[in-house]
């Protein structure tokens, strides 16, 4: 009955999963049972963003299997068992753990490990690699008792994990044997401004130095030798010195792999043996090894081909590289090194902003050869085109590097790509795809990236995908419109900007002079919550009041019936039994439907509009405020009971979350904003889902930002570790006050940083390094902001006026009809269109 | 039935926002626009969420027409015609609404003149 073949995958790693992938969406895979070995504990995750790991990403988070892939498409997979052999002429592979599959087809998807120099003393404890979700904890735990940490290796992985040792707040070196950093990609030029801008990070680089021994320290846990006879102490020594294939299983069951490695393939990726296809960081192309994702990808996409029956070949790739190394752009394109025949070179270099560039052409300049940038790499999409499709150069190819001082900027426009011109080669999805995707329907980035997929791996694309997409989009006249609504040609941010510079108060004058009409809910409301960031005047007054929304309005929470809810203020969570009570006789009173919200306080449910004063003035008799749980303002911060009561609490987290409440309350902002403090990195107050999160540690507060639960949960970014109170205030600041400065309307802090240009090395760069100046300035802001601080409640309890709008008529003192509560589990609920009709009938036969 | 009814006082209307009158167990949503001196009036009853709560939405125009968000759902409805933007299959009740004397009045029925309105055969069923 079963005609399937069987088809075994060894090595569950970023390629071996788009293979499963690519193979699962195409027409071959009913041919196939499918059976994959995996050695590590998980299956395939996102090693290209490995580092993020630290900065508070999860294992999950970094997943490349989407929930219930392998059970939706029947693939057999053997989790944390490696592929010990191959028998070819049985066709069989037999595990570790003694699992005997037979195979028709075998696809090696094995990858690379780390390479460790065999110098004396490289398996002393704490000598470490940077490659498997395993390592970075072996690091975070060795970094724990740690105060110096050595990377061995100058190359794009050693200066990555080199930002991970200083991230983890140890003293950084860095050994590197060449002599210059990202000896592979970078010329002598590009390597010595590199050096100058990490030594700036405080991270010591020692080039030409070769370990000749690792042995016992004096001050730290090791000691190592250099030839030269010099010496430095470390507790970490973590090597990068370059991947090697993992070939082992291959070599065991003869099938012919290259002088130095790597299991050797044609252009359709087969080995030696024709049943046996090899794709990855293992396989050897043309005597050549490729050390990054695209290529494996493209090599699994040909496989993938083969198996369906259709023409499909891998013929090398391009190696051209874009990232951020500490904060670093630094790109290589090509021919960087210039080892062409009569290529042609020009070099910009600008000492004062540390940037380097340099072209290389072709001899008759007419085409470019490769390019290397460091500093400044906004270019690299642009000179990577024009490399890939042998686009004819400008007549002044310098022109391409010289900095943009007046008029137009010369880069290559997306219309001047030809159609077949590849966008994304994590995907390999061409200009040509993407407009077919723009044409019919998809206009947003979001949504093309969901489309074409382009842009969702290492996402060094992004940018020319974006001007794709602009370019595209201007030719069928839909215009990129960023005005905040019909009535202000102006994004948010503009008319923050013209509110600060112009001094305005009110949205009649901010309407009169750069407006048109009477506006509406949208350009109101966001007017309304910029002036009120800006002055923090009472948000109630005349002159305001038409720009709240009903919630702001009645400082209570609408809900479905019309009635609202009434939440106080219980900063931290901390709450004295005696208030509890007070809050439990009020619920009683106005017979309020009650419930603890996620913000550690209580909801009082079912107020109507004539009874909110009076229920606000009782819970003010009790000690109460405001807890503006209806503005787009601070809520809560939550906090865990920290280190007062918990067996593992290094610092009080209560005692912080109160203080950081009472700071804070009041700030009106785009949207709403949470806080969080745990008293230790077990993280019970979750924090790390919070606009703004602190956790204790032993050395101080780290400060985390931008998390976020709701719709689309994202993780907070670590962004300073072991702070002291005052200067985690400070930064705190700085980043609520440029967030409310900068955001979009109704934007959340998670996404106004994922939108961030230069992210969250950039915010980093304004808050911590105060590059734009204005540190004092955003503080100078906040202080207004707590200064003026009332709780809106009682302003409006104290006023006359005010007090006339909290009837539900203008003309009587009845109450609205149509809010009709039933009882259920013991309280009070909004009844249903069914039980209303009910009441109506009782109440008119009565 | 054409009569105005005298609601309340110019002094008891919210300048830019709205409040409700419940004149003959109606309940009508009166708004001020003061940068132009109208007043309209419309149904308080929001169809969408099948709350009395229109009189508490935010007011603007949309392309030069007068409206007001529903608080709940943020449907716009016309403030002239009370035809709502998303779907003008759905509409609220329009009124006539006059200020003399400092008073705020309102007419109950519509009258003939704003027959071309397509709400209006809503507003005669009420
Ligand atoms: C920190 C870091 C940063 C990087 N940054 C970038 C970048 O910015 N851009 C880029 O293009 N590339 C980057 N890379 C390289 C990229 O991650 C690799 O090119 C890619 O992971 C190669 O995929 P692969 O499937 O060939 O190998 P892997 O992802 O290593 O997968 C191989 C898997 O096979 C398993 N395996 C091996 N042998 C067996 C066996 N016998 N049985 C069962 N399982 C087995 C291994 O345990 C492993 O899980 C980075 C790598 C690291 C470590
Ligand atoms: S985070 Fe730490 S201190 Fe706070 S409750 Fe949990 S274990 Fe205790
Ligand atoms: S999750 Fe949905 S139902 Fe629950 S409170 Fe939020 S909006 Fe309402
Ligand atoms: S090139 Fe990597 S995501 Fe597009």
């Amino acid at each position: 009955m079963n005609m399937k073949q069987t088809l075994v995958v060894i090595g569950n790693g970023m390629v071996g999963q788009n293979f499963l992938a690519g193979l699962v969406a195409s027409n071959a895979k009913d041919r196939y049972r499918i059976v994959t070995f995996c050695e590590e504990p998980r299956a395939a995750y996102d090693r290209v963003h490995l580092s993020e790991y630290f900065s508070g990403k999860t294992a999950a988070d970094l997943s490349l299997v989407e929930d219930g892939f392998f059970a939706e498409h029947g693939i057999e997979i053997y989790l944390g068992d490696k592929a010990a052999s191959i028998d070819r002429e049985r066709k069989q592979v037999t595990s570790a753990k003694g699992v005997i599959v037979d195979y028709d087809k075998l696809v090696l998807a094995t990858g690379s490990y780390p390479f460790v120099p065999p110098v004396p003393g490289h398996e002393r404890p704490q000598c470490l690699v940077y490659r498997t979700i395993e390592d970075l904890e072996a690091m975070k735990t060795a970094a724990a008792k740690s105060k110096v940490g050595v990377v061995i290796g100058g190359g794009l992985l050693g200066l990555e994990a080199a930002k991970a040792l200083k991230d983890l707040g140890l003293e950084t070196h860095v050994v590197e044997f060449a002599p210059r950093l990202m000896a592979v990609q970078l010329d002598d030029g590009g390597g010595a401004m590199l050096k100058r801008k990490i030594e700036a990070l405080d991270v010591k680089v020692h080039l030409n130095k070769n370990t000749t021994l690792i042995d016992d320290g004096a001050e730290c846990l090791h000691k190592m030798n250099f030839a030269d006879g010099e010496t430095l102490e470390t507790d970490i020594v973590l090597f990068s010195a370059g991947i090697r294939p993992r070939d082992d299983i291959a070599r065991g069951c003869g099938l012919e792999v290259g002088p130095r490695g790597g299991i050797v393939i044609d252009n359709q990726c087969r080995t030696s043996d024709a049943d046996i296809y090899a794709i990855g960081e293992c396989a050897l192309w043309n005597g050549q090894i490729f050390g990054l994702v695209a290529p494996g990808y493209a090599m699994a996409r040909t496989v993938v081909a083969d198996l369906a029956g259709e023409a499909g070949s891998f013929t090398g790739a391009d190696m051209s590289t874009k990232l951020k190394l500490m904060g670093v752009d630094v790109a290589s394109i090509g021919d960087a090194h210039a080892k062409t025949q009569g290529a042609m070179v020009y070099t910009y270099q600008n000492g004062a902003s540390e940037i380097y560039k340099r072209l290389v052409v072709s001899q008759d300049q007419k085409r470019l050869l490769g390019a290397v940038l460091v500093g400044e790499a906004s270019a690299y999409s642009t000179l990577l085109q024009y490399c890939l499709n042998g686009i004819e150069l400008p007549e002044h190819p310098d022109s391409l590097i010289l900095p943009q001082l007046a008029g137009e900027p010369v880069g290559l426009g997306p219309d001047a790509l030809p159609a077949s011109a590849q966008i994304c080669s994590c995907y390999d999805v061409s200009k040509g795809q993407i407009c077919g995707a723009i044409e019919a329907g998809c206009t947003t980035l979001g949504g093309l990236k969901a489309e074409t997929k382009a842009g969702t791996g290492c996402g060094g694309c992004s940018a020319l995908l974006k001007s794709v997409l602009d370019c595209e989009l201007t030719k069928l006249g839909v215009e990129v419109s960023t005005d905040i609504c019909e009535h202000f040609p102006h994004t948010r941010q503009d008319l923050y900007n013209l509110v600060m510079v112009e001094e305005i108060k009110t949205f009649d004058e901010l309407l009169d002079k750069h407006g048109k009409g009477l506006g509406c809910e949208v350009c109101k409301q966001a007017v309304g919550s910029i002036l009120a960031s800006h002055w923090n005047d009472y948000i109630l007054k005349t002159e305001h009041i038409g720009l709240q929304d009903t919630n702001d309005i009645f400082l209570a929470n609408m809900q479905k019936d019309g009635t609202y809810s009434v939440v106080p203020r219980v900063a931290g969570g901390e709450i004295t039994p005696d208030m509890l009570i007070a809050i439990g006789q009020v619920g009683k009173k106005y017979q309020l439907y009650t419930k603890i919200t996620g913000g550690q306080r209580v909801d009082l449910f079912g107020a109507r509009v004539e009874q909110l004063p009076a229920i606000w003035q009782e819970l003010i008799d009790a000690g109460f405020e405001s807890g503006h749980a209806y503005g787009k303002s601070l809520r809560t911060v939550k906090s865990c009971v920290g280190s007062t009561w918990c067996r593992f609490g290094v610092d009080d987290s209560v005692g912080l979350a109160i203080e950081l409440e009472n700071r804070y309350k009041g700030l009106r902002a785009p949207h709403k904003i949470k806080f969080g403090v745990s008293g230790c990195t077990r993280e019970c107050a979750e924090a790390q889902g919070k606009d703004i999160g602190v956790i204790a540690t032993e050395n101080g507060w780290n400060l985390y930002v931008c998390g976020n639960g709701g719709m689309k949960p994202r993780h907070a970014d670590l962004f300073a570790t072991n702070l002291d109170k005052e200067t985690l205030i400070k930064y705190i600041d700085r980043v609520l006050i440029f967030y409310v400065r900068t955001a979009n309307r109704m934007q959340r802090t998670s996404v106004w940083m994922e939108n961030m240009e230069g992210g969250l090395d950039y915010l980093k760069s304004v808050v911590i390094e105060d590059r734009l100046g204005i540190g004092a300035q955003l503080e100078g802001q906040m202080q207004h902001v707590i200064d003026t601080y009332q709780c809106e409640w009682k302003t409006t309890l104290a006023d006359e006026q005010r007090l006339k709008r909290f009837r539900h008529f203008v003309n009587s003192d009845q109450a609205d009809d149509n809010v009709v509560f039933v009882e259920e589990r013991g309280q009070v609920r909004p009844a249903n269109a069914q039980e209303r009709k009910h009441f109506k009938l009782i109440e008119e036969a009565a | 039935m054409n009569t105005w009814i005298e609601v309340c006082d110019i002094d008891d209307l919210q300048a830019d926002s709205g409040v409700c009158a419940l004149l003959k167990g109606k309940q009508i949503a009166i708004f001020y626009l003061q940068r132009r001196q109208e007043v309209y009036a419309i149904g308080n009853f929001d169809p969408f969420s099948e709350a009395n709560v229109l009189s508490r939405g935010m007011i603007g125009d949309i392309g030069g027409e007068p409206m007001v968000a529903s608080p709940m759902y943020k449907q716009h409805f016309s403030l002239r015609t009370g035809v709502c933007f998303e779907d003008a299959g759905v509409s609220v009740p329009a009124y006539p609404v006059r200020l003399e004397n400092g008073r705020v009045a309102v007419m109950l029925a519509s009258p003939p003149v704003q027959q071309k309105s397509p709400s209006l055969a809503v507003c005669e069923m009420e």
